[in-house]
């Protein structure tokens, strides 16, 4: 199968990408590691004019830490920050949600900001990235725009970055004293979506939580941010076996899952409530250090 | 739209130019224009991991990367395994250990085997069957492929 045919532009600089972004007048895609794109334009459910590679630009593999965040560039890989020791050490949920993602292979080239800018429920980074309120920096031919990553994605596939924006990192802020994080996620096997997925971020006072974050992968038409879940559970103790079914509970209020071949609504909602649960626990020891 | 263009790919440490259509994938490139069936196509869909190459030394989807993208860089198939001194130790596992029974997969399985080695040159037999995890095998039940990839570990770990 191959897909249509396209121009193939390979900038070297985000000006000469959004340049060619702009010229393709809409018709235009970026291709980062393609493991979305390609499949869709083999199929011919795509088939953009232009396709934009910025796989060729320096710099946007950037994986560190500056100015009090997270910066993962628009060519960190899922394996990259698989790999890492820093994520692993001060950042689980993403190294929980990177060894999930679809497979090794899969891994070696999809990118973190792909994932997000493609803009689909099931992916496993917007919520990670609505979890950790990220934002997203984008160039476009109006230069730079920041996006919240809790309210990026505006429909199946849709999101607010224009189509002649190019997605350029996303940025988390570091952790604070008493933060933890967890990513739970089921799936019927290697490879496959999120029957339903959850992350968790959340800050301790000794026991008391004073911030969270909650987000839920491929249990409704976007990704979701369970905002009312998260908030229920600041002043309470992480201990609070109540506090926590409330959350799970408000999860899963949050969530609109349809029946499918992953499952019924009715199953994917109560992996949204059980889930929420364990991943609080897990965020919670994190927090106190009791837990790698 | 779609104008060809010239590509130079080093596969198995020879370089190649090829003029070709921008929506061309990698793995038509190897197969069709430099005739190296070794790398399989299974499903075509992403999914069974069969036409796994090694590009800059990671092991990816061929059938899922287009052929300008390996412009310049380094492929590395199943072809290039053996030797001056014969098989590589992956291959020589596979056979002794009977990894493999129709042979679809084995292509992908022993590229994916090598770069996990020559990453983790002493794979837990989870670290094993993690790494594979992307690549399927319709016939022999993983069994003896992770008995493939710890008799090269061994081998390889004698000659190293
Ligand atoms: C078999 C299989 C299983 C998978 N399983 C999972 C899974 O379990 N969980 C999961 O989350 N994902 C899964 N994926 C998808 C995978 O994670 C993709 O890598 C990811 O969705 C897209 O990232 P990419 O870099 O490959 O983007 P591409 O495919 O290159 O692009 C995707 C879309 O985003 C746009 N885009 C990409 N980068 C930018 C940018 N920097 N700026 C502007 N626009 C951009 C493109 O124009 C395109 O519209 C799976 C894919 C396959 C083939
Ligand atoms: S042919 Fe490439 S993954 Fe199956
Ligand atoms: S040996 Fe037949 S598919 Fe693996």
């Amino acid at each position: 199968m191959l897909p249509s045919s396209f121009a193939y532009v390979a900038p070297t600089t985000v000006d000469e990408a959004v340049q060619a972004l702009a010229a393709g007048g809409g018709d235009a895609k970026v291709v980062a590691g393609g493991q979305s794109l390609l499949p869709m334009m083999k199929l011919r459910l795509a088939a953009p004019g232009t396709l934009v590679d910025i796989n060729g630009i320096a710099g946007l593999d950037v994986l560190e830490e500056a100015d009090g965040m997270l910066r993962i560039g628009a060519l960190v890989r899922h394996g990259d920050l698989e790999r890492s020791a820093l994520v692993r050490d001060r950042y689980p949920i993403i190294h929980d949600a990177a060894r999930h993602i679809a497979d090794p292979l899969i891994r070696n080239r999809g990118t973190f900001c792909g994932s997000i800018a493609h803009g689909d429920p099931a992916g496993d980074w917007a919520t990670v990235a609505s979890a950790l309120n990220a934002e997203l920096h984008a160039v476009g031919p109006d230069g730079p725009a920041v996006h919240s990553a809790r309210d990026f994605q505006t429909g199946m596939f849709e999101t607010r970055l224009g189509l002649d924006q190019v997605l350029v990192e996303a940025r988390i802020p570091q952790p604070v004293a008493g933060q933890g994080s967890a990513y739970l996620k089921v799936e019927r096997k290697v490879g496959d979506y999120a029957a339903a997925a959850v992350g968790v971020v959340v800050v301790l006072d000794g026991d008391t939580v004073t911030e969270a974050g909650i987000g839920l992968t491929n249990v409704g038409p976007l990704t979701i941010d369970a905002a009312a879940a998260a908030a229920s559970l600041v002043g309470r103790s992480i201990d609070d076996a109540a506090a926590l079914e409330e959350a799970g509970r408000l999860a899963m209020e949050a969530s609109d899952p349809p029946s499918d071949l992953r499952g019924p609504a009715e199953y994917k909602q109560d992996l949204v409530r059980v889930l929420t649960k364990r991943a609080l626990r897990t965020a919670g020891a994190r927090a106190r250090g009791e837990q790698a | 739209m779609g104008d060809k263009t010239v590509v130079t790919v080093t596969v198995n440490g020879e370089e190649h130019e090829a003029l070709i259509e921008p929506r061309l994938l990698l793995v038509h490139l190897i197969r069709e224009s430099l005739h190296l069936t070794g790398t399989h196509i299974g499903c075509d869909t992403s999914s069974c991991g069969t036409c796994t190459v090694l590009l800059d030394g990671r092991p990816v989807k061929s059938c899922t990367v287009l052929a300008v993208q390996a412009n310049g860089r380094a492929v590395s198939t199943v072809e290039g395994l053996e030797g001056p001194d014969g098989l590589h130790p992956v291959q020589e596992g596979f056979k002794e250990e009977h990894g493999l029974q129709c042979g679809y997969c084995t292509p992908g399985m022993m590229m994916t085997s090598v770069a996990l080695l020559a990453e983790n040159p002493d794979p837990s037999e989870q670290e094993i069957r993690e790494a594979i995890s992307g690549n399927l095998c319709r016939c022999t039940g993983y069994v003896n492929i992770v008995k493939a990839v710890q008799y090269a570990a061994a081998k390889e770990g004698v000659t190293a």
